[in-house]
């Protein structure tokens, strides 16, 4: 974890948040959650019920894996907002890497802007949050 | 989802955590410390949520694969567009939440593949004394490929 001082404007911190994503990983994060959704888990379904060439993760499991970088860095408890938006599907095999940029701080509090994308640099995931500090 | 009852248990964050890959996961299963939890954790109050259809229930029939690759259920056909999470108090273990929810905006975009709807869903989570926890609001998303029935 960071020294609270050490966030300055322009900070950042790349990630790798998961490397060569597995099938069982997603059915590890649908059992914790209990979002047993089919397209996540079940590739008969997803191919030929839903259309997708096959299983994807779910976007929760992506952001969660964000957050987890963001809160390394700056403290679990000092999140007071995160908040993204999922582009683009993670599929089983992708590698994620987020990098966290601080964009904003104020007296009480530093914003950071999050990007996370696959191994082909594109986004799956962007978005903002905020800390206290 | 809106759930009467969400004990936020030592065993259940220790497999969020692990799900997430956290690489100090066991800490979650520690209930001596108080400890806070994954941001995301809220989402998981749907294992306590006795209608979440994204879950199979006993007697019921289930959407997924089985002997055939199953088929479309009403109300799980769209997909999860945005989230976010406002932080009043951070969870810890031990705390009992509850949840109630609401609807949001709703809007249109026309897409390449049709139209797409979004909706948003706000959910509060309260403590026991009814302080607010976490504010989350989702934004679910479902195309509407051109010219056919919504």
């Amino acid at each position: 974890m960071t020294l609270l001082a050490d966030l300055e404007v322009g900070a950042s911190r790349t990630v790798v948040l998961v490397e060569d994503l597995t099938r069982t990983r997603i059915v590890q994060y649908a059992g914790a959650s209990g979002d047993y959704n089919p397209l996540h888990t079940d590739e008969p379904f997803a191919r030929e019920i839903a259309g997708f060439p096959g299983v994807f993760a779910h976007g929760m499991l992506t952001m969660g894996m964000t957050a987890r970088a963001v809160t390394d860095w700056v403290g679990e408890d000092r999140l007071t907002r995160i908040g993204v938006r999922f582009s683009a599907q993670v599929w089983p095999g992708d590698t994620l890497t987020a990098t966290l940029t601080v964009t904003e701080v104020a007296a009480d509090q530093a914003t950071l802007a999050l990007t996370t994308t696959n191994q082909d640099g594109t986004v799956v995931l962007s978005g903002t949050a905020t800390c206290a500090v | 989802m809106a759930v009467e009852r969400f004990p936020v248990e030592a065993g259940h964050v220790l497999t969020f955590r692990r799900a997430l890959g956290h690489d100090d996961a066991e800490r979650g299963a520690d209930t001596s410390t108080g400890m806070p939890v994954p941001v995301t954790f809220v989402q998981a109050s749907a294992q306590f949520d006795p209608h979440y259809v994204l879950r199979p229930h006993p007697g019921e029939e289930w959407f997924g694969s089985a002997a055939g690759p199953g088929f479309t259920a009403t109300g799980a056909n769209g997909l999860h567009a945005e989230q976010s999470y406002e932080i009043h108090q951070p969870v810890r273990i031990g705390m009992v939440l509850s949840s109630t929810e609401r609807p949001g905006r709703t809007w249109e975009k026309v897409g390449r593949s049709g139209t797409l709807h979004f909706s948003e869903l706000i959910v509060e989570y309260v403590d026991e004394h009814g302080v607010p926890v976490v504010t989350a609001t989702s934004v679910g998303v479902r195309t509407v490929p051109d010219g056919a029935d919504q």
